[in-house]
């Protein structure tokens, strides 16, 4: 077995986290709980640095939300004794839920985000020991007219820009999407063309379910929504939204991946509106465009054909792999799948688990614990 | 000064230095509220488990001066005397 190539995959569910390993992205060893019986919406996996941090959103719901991290791949987990995520006590906040975990660039070493209940953003500059909530949006004039959706109030979407560190895009349900063009400190509703069909008006200023977003590999100035009914592209970051629904199913889900390296690329796994959410006809499938969206293909080799469970927004990822890169998601059906050739066949990872809330993987090196 | 009884749950007693029955000095307004903060300033991994970052005790954690919830007494303003223990537990929650 070549320990110099390994990928690890960390598993967050309603009941605790487990973690993967393989060799070949084919086979996999399966170990856990680590944090039994404990909600992980959050995980992140910062192999930047030259070392390997898991970093997961741990709910504990009698002993409170908080971030913890392992540098050993999970033999031992750290948290600073003050918690690494706090509100600070003018705000007479207090923190509900990590829902996103978010390292920032490699050329921006330490930089981690956070996306957290109440619906707020939190930076660490020290790669995720301590966080400091951003003002810029807590204290935003439209506050008071952000709502929760079914999940809770949250920022659950971070998108730093690649080129140009001013420019931040943040997605919550509900509200939208907001972009910082000025590092944090004031932000701005990026919203015009998003359908809000839950509203009288249905394209408002701000107040849409936006599931998810993220960026282009190759443009930063594209980024992709997975709405709550609706899947866009924008081409200018943000300032105008168009839907790239067509030839999917579905335009219901939470789920939308963008290729690590190549422009275009991208993976969503719909499901059947909002009154139903789950795969249409139970067939679970993820569906892949290498053009932006114009055009979609299913890929559903590997993946059961009758499964009636959703997909959450964190808990599907790619990882960087130089060669082909591996898509991994979980279901709430406590199903985990991976694929080593972008989705162009899966395997299954685990079965029965608890019901999957974030996935995250990476190529690491060395032979681990 | 009188030392009164704090005693958490197993789950706890790691961020207690191993313990599960503590003996603390009795503040001199002797209110819950009180004993939990001298307990935080030594351990604050404890503080932050019982209490958020408000200093609002949890909602699924119950705190006893004696048999009695501190909810259905003065919250952390409520007294303990000499001779009653502090019990903090986790309710029964989750599924």
């Amino acid at each position: 077995m070549d320990n110099d190539q390994r990928t690890i995959m960390a598993i967050g569910t309603k009941k605790g986290l487990w973690l993967a390993e393989s060799t070949d992205r084919e086979n996999w060893n399966l170990t856990g709980p680590h944090f039994a019986n404990l909600e992980v919406p959050s995980v992140a996996i910062d192999t930047r640095e030259g070392r390997t941090r898991i970093l997961a959103g741990v709910n504990d719901w009698h002993w409170g939300p908080t971030v913890v991290y392992s540098d050993d791949e999970g033999a031992t987990w750290s948290e600073p004794e003050q918690g690494a995520i706090k509100f600070p006590a003018d705000t007479d906040t207090a923190l509900a839920r990590i829902w996103h975990l978010r390292p920032d660039t490699a050329e921006r070493p330490g930089v981690v985000w956070a996306g957290c209940e109440p619906i707020s953003v939190f930076k660490s500059t020290d790669s995720g020991e301590n966080f400091e909530l951003n003002r810029g949006l807590w204290d935003h004039p439209h506050r008071s007219e952000w709502g929760a959706g079914f999940g809770g109030a949250a920022v659950h979407s971070i998108v730093p820009n690649a080129a140009d560190e001013n420019v931040i895009h943040a997605a919550m349900s509900t509200g939208g999407v907001y972009r910082s063009t000025d590092g944090g400190t004031s932000w701005e509703p990026r919203n015009h063309g998003i359908k809000a069909d839950f509203f009288p008006e249905p394209f408002p200023e701000f107040g849409q379910c936006v599931h998810h977003i993220t960026a282009d590999a190759e443009d930063p100035d594209r980024l992709y929504a997975q709405n709550h009914g609706g899947v866009y592209r924008t081409d200018d970051a943000g300032d105008q939204w168009n839907s790239i629904a067509d030839g999917l199913p579905a335009d219901f889900g939470f789920v939308f991946l963008s290729h690590p390296r190549t422009g275009g690329t991208v993976w969503t796994i719909p499901l059947k509106a909002a009154e139903e959410r789950n795969p249409v006809g139970g067939r679970l499938s993820v569906y892949h465009s290498t053009n932006a969206g114009d055009t979609w293909s299913e890929q559903h080799a590997g993946l059961p054909d009758a499964d009636w469970n959703a997909v959450l927004r964190d808990a599907a990822a790619v990882d960087e792999h130089p060669e082909t890169v591996g898509v991994y998601f979980g279901t709430r059906g406590g199903e985990v799948f991976a694929s080593n050739d972008e989705g162009a066949h899966f395997v299954t990872v685990a079965q029965r688990l608890p019901d999957v809330l974030s996935v995250r993987a990476a190529q690491v090196n060395g032979a681990g614990q | 000064m009188t030392d009164i009884t704090v005693e958490v749950p197993s789950v706890l007693a790691s961020t207690l230095e191993g313990q599960r029955s503590l003996q603390v000095p009795l503040p001199e307004d002797g209110t819950v509220g009180s004993i939990l903060d001298a307990l935080g300033e030594r351990y604050p991994l404890f503080a932050r488990r019982v209490r958020d970052e408000r200093g609002q005790v949890r909602r699924y954690v119950n705190i006893f001066v004696g048999p009695d919830n501190i909810r259905r007494l003065q919250g952390l303003d409520s007294t303990v005397s000499e001779g009653q223990d502090v019990l903090i537990m986790q309710s029964v929650a989750g599924g």
